[in-house]
């Protein structure tokens, strides 16, 4: 049990914060460690253009998907170090948002189950932010049950017709290539027609649409395909084998998601220690205090949760499902903090305007923003289902689909 | 960074849970809540035996030398199996406040008592309602006889000596506060056992007339030393609390996948499935906030305070929690004598409050949340 960096970590750490001083974009500091959520907006820049800079960067500098080897444009490093730099990185980490389901999801599945040549191609431009990737797993017939899929791809020669449409894809629109899943044999159960592929998000057929979301803002997307043409040799994994290959994907996906999880924690401490009531400072009101404390607790509870998943990975063990809490907690308090924030101001917590409030706005659009978190990535019903079942050990629902041929399930909604 | 047990430590885990399967298993603790022995004498002596209690009590005094990172791993493992002795009053209390504030004669006359088994101490710290607090202690020294009134005082009625609490001065701040060592089987000490929610630790009330003792560190010093007791205590009962709070969800998901309704496991139904993943979210946060807190106290480190006090909050949150669904997810069962889940649900929600209740605690917390961001 051990805390403190070993002379070698020390070193790690004392060289990634001089790079970082020496190259960090410091004038969107002060923008940045107010932006609580992971979507962030800025006010004169396009998060995408200013993060592709710093990727562009960090890649040349090596610090770039630095837990990947050299050949596929990482640095070789520990998964310590890895949290080490995360740390150093500090605020300008939200800056790789448009970055991290290529890093946490596309890259990891590509380096499973492509080919050494695909790998060269495309992970180093995926880890310096060259080339953006974007993940085409949910559809509106598959969401929770992405099994269900309907988009469909047949083959046809040495290449695949696709035909569908995804949605909730985020960052499909500035995304140069996607990970996609579809149905090529509808004849079977579910989970067992399906095959990935990775495609150019600017083939032929292929359409972006902005979804306007609830907060008012348009980060996903609804992506139609229409005869999309993709060789087979962008195939990754059997075909019939999608839903294995999918597992990967999402496993890294809880993984990554949990590793960079705002819970609104510390901007809530902040502003409950500077906030002035009637009689006195937030802060100092018992009914106060005993929700920060727990939400203190459950902060801390999943850093160190984290740091315990690491601490495995470092020892060549296998993190234990730990880490599958990590969404679960923080969609919740996120949406709980900002609900709390807002009840504090009065009346005027309604107000969205920047120079209104304290808080500069930002529990407003934590709150409008708070509902996605707990649905995006596994809704937290799924993720009850998934604790309970994997690591638990409960039976599975009963499945009335299980058994069935895909095309003769009935369907409705979406 | 490693934030893990050693494998040493993890070996001294398995050993004590292959013992307490052993010596301490549910009828066990049920001898002691209904009331046939105040405590487990025989395996007391046999927690001597293994070197449990004086794990982290130095071998020259008679203990183990291990440390407190083996003495938590110890301490899960007690909390797993609800063991009924005094292990908590004399090892994390009275033990930790020898170690930390005792003279060289103090420590050689107890530390070798308590690591043989020989010896239950307690700490006598509060006067009826209310949480630490200088504020509370009434009882009064003069010289070396103290008087006044102690309740509740875990494991008071069985304990050899105390570690008292006493008022020496009345400039109403903390250095009006000392502490003294009591021999309870002395003079002047009348013991009354007190009936509480977990009769397998009991609770006592100690009233001192005229009671001789002998002061335990400097005059004045005393809530410095409570300060520090306390801290280094809510992290081990925190990790008994864990090991509570983990034992609680197994019970819970095996009746979930044994029992039959509906015609299939009750464990297959979301409503159940959803309680036990929020008890297994509540334990994992808990113990995440243990490790810290084990490192911190292992250090002796500058951030003990905050890890103690978030270690403490968490771990009582998930074992109540736990304890609670877990009777939930039993249904009528769980609410009959003849389960074993109120023996949780009792435990929980008795250390929840042992050494200040959680409101105290989540108030201690945010004070040192904010002198480290002030510092």
């Amino acid at each position: 049990m051990n805390f403190d960096d070993t002379p070698q970590e020390a070193e790690f750490r004392a060289t990634a914060r001089k790079w970082i001083d020496a190259n960090a974009p410091k004038e969107l500091e002060a923008e940045l460690s107010k932006s609580s959520l992971g979507r962030i907006r800025l006010t004169n820049h396009d998060i995408v253009e200013v993060g592709k800079a710093w990727q562009k960067k960090k890649a040349e500098g090596g610090w770039a998907c630095l837990h990947w080897s050299k050949e596929y444009g990482g640095r070789g490093a520990t998964p310590i170090e890895k949290v080490i730099w995360q740390q150093e990185e500090g605020v300008y980490g939200k800056l790789t948002q448009p970055f991290q389901i290529g890093e946490g999801m596309c890259g990891p599945t590509v380096m499973a189950y492509g080919s050494e040549e695909h790998k060269r191609r495309y992970l180093p431009k995926l880890a310096s932010g060259e080339e953006i990737w974007c993940q085409l797993f949910s559809e509106p017939a598959g969401g929770s049950d992405v099994a269900g899929l309907r988009t469909r791809a047949e083959k046809q020669g040495d290449n695949w017709i696709i035909n569908g449409q995804k949605i909730w894809t985020s960052g499909a629109h500035y995304s140069d290539y996607g990970l996609l899943i579809t149905r090529t044999d509808p004849s079977v159960p579910k989970h067992k027609g399906l095959t990935m592929f990775f495609l150019d998000m600017k083939s032929k057929g292929v359409e972006v649409r902005p979804i306007k979301q609830a907060n008012g803002m348009q980060e996903f997307n609804e992506v139609y395909f229409t005869d999309v043409v993709i060789p087979d040799s962008q195939r990754l994994g059997a075909v019939g084998d999608g839903w294995n290959v999918s597992l990967t994907t999402l496993m890294n996906e809880r993984m990554s998601i949990g590793a960079r999880l705002a819970t609104g924690f510390p901007e809530m401490f902040e502003f409950c220690s500077s906030l002035m009531m009637d009689d006195g400072l937030a802060i100092d009101d018992p009914a106060v205090r005993s929700r920060l404390a727990s939400w203190a607790v459950k902060a801390s509870g999943l850093k160190y949760t984290s740091y315990r998943a690491i601490s495995s990975l470092s020892k060549g063990e296998r993190p234990g499902p730990e880490n599958s809490i990590g969404k679960l907690v923080a969609g919740t308090m996120l949406q709980d903090i900002a609900t709390y924030a807002m009840d504090l101001e009065g009346a005027a917590g309604a107000l969205t305007g920047a120079s209104e409030e304290e808080a500069n706005g930002q529990f407003q659009q934590m709150l409008l923003t708070s509902p996605s978190m707990r649905i995006a990535g596994g809704t937290d019903e799924i993720l009850r289902n998934i604790i309970a079942e994997r690591v638990l050990g409960l039976p599975g629902d009963i499945r009335v689909d299980k058994d069935v041929p895909f095309n003769k399930i009935p369907t409705k909604g979406r | 960074m490693n934030f893990d047990f050693s494998d040493e430590q993890k070996q001294m885990r398995d050993e004590a849970r292959k013992f307490l399967s052993e010596q301490c298993p549910p009828k066990a603790v049920r001898a002691v809540l209904d009331g046939e022995a105040a405590y487990d004498k025989d395996l007391w002596k046999g927690l001597a035996e293994m070197g449990f209690l004086g794990v982290a009590i130095p071998e020259q005094f008679g203990g183990a030398g291990a440390g407190h990172l083996e003495l938590c791993v110890i301490a899960e493992e007690m909390g797993r199996a609800l063991a009924p002795v005094p292990f908590s009053s004399t090892v994390y209390l009275a033990a930790e406040a020898l170690m930390l504030a005792g003279s060289d004669a103090q420590k050689r006359k107890w530390l070798p008592k308590i690591a043989a088994g020989e010896a239950i101490g307690t700490l006598a710290l509060f006067e009826g309602k209310g949480n630490p607090s200088p504020k509370v202690i009434k009882l009064t020294a003069s010289g070396d006889s103290l008087n006044g009134t102690k309740k509740p005082v875990p494991d008071g009625a069985i304990a050899d000596f105390a570690v008292v609490a006493a008022r020496t001065g009345s400039t109403g701040r903390d250095a009006d506060i000392s502490l003294f060592l009591v021999d309870l089987k002395g003079g002047g000490v009348e013991v009354k056992e007190l009936t509480n929610i977990d009769p397998t630790r009991g609770q006592a009330e100690i009233i001192f007339s005229n009671a001789r003792a002998e002061p335990l560190g400097a005059t004045g010093e005393g809530w410095g030393i409570i300060s520090q007791v306390l801290d280094r205590a809510a992290v081990l009962l925190a990790f008994e609390q864990v090991g509570g709070a983990d034992r609680a969800l197994e019970m819970g998901r095996d009746y979930a996948l044994d029992r039959i309704a509906f015609g299939r496991p009750i464990g297959s139904f979301q409503a159940v499935k959803h309680i036990l993943a929020d008890m297994y979210v509540s334990a994992t946060l808990a113990r995440s906030n243990c490790y810290y807190g084990a490192w911190a106290l292992s250090t002796n480190a500058a951030e003990l305070p905050e890890a103690a006090a978030a270690a403490r909050i968490s771990a009582t949150q998930a074992f109540q929690h736990c304890a609670k669904n877990n009777i939930q997810v039993h249904g009528g069962m769980g609410f009959t004598w003849e389960f074993d889940c109120h023996m949780y649900y009792r435990r929980a929600n008795a250390t929840a409050l042992g050494l200040g209740s959680l409101s105290y605690w989540e108030d201690a917390l945010i004070d040192r949340m904010r002198k480290k961001n002030a510092a």
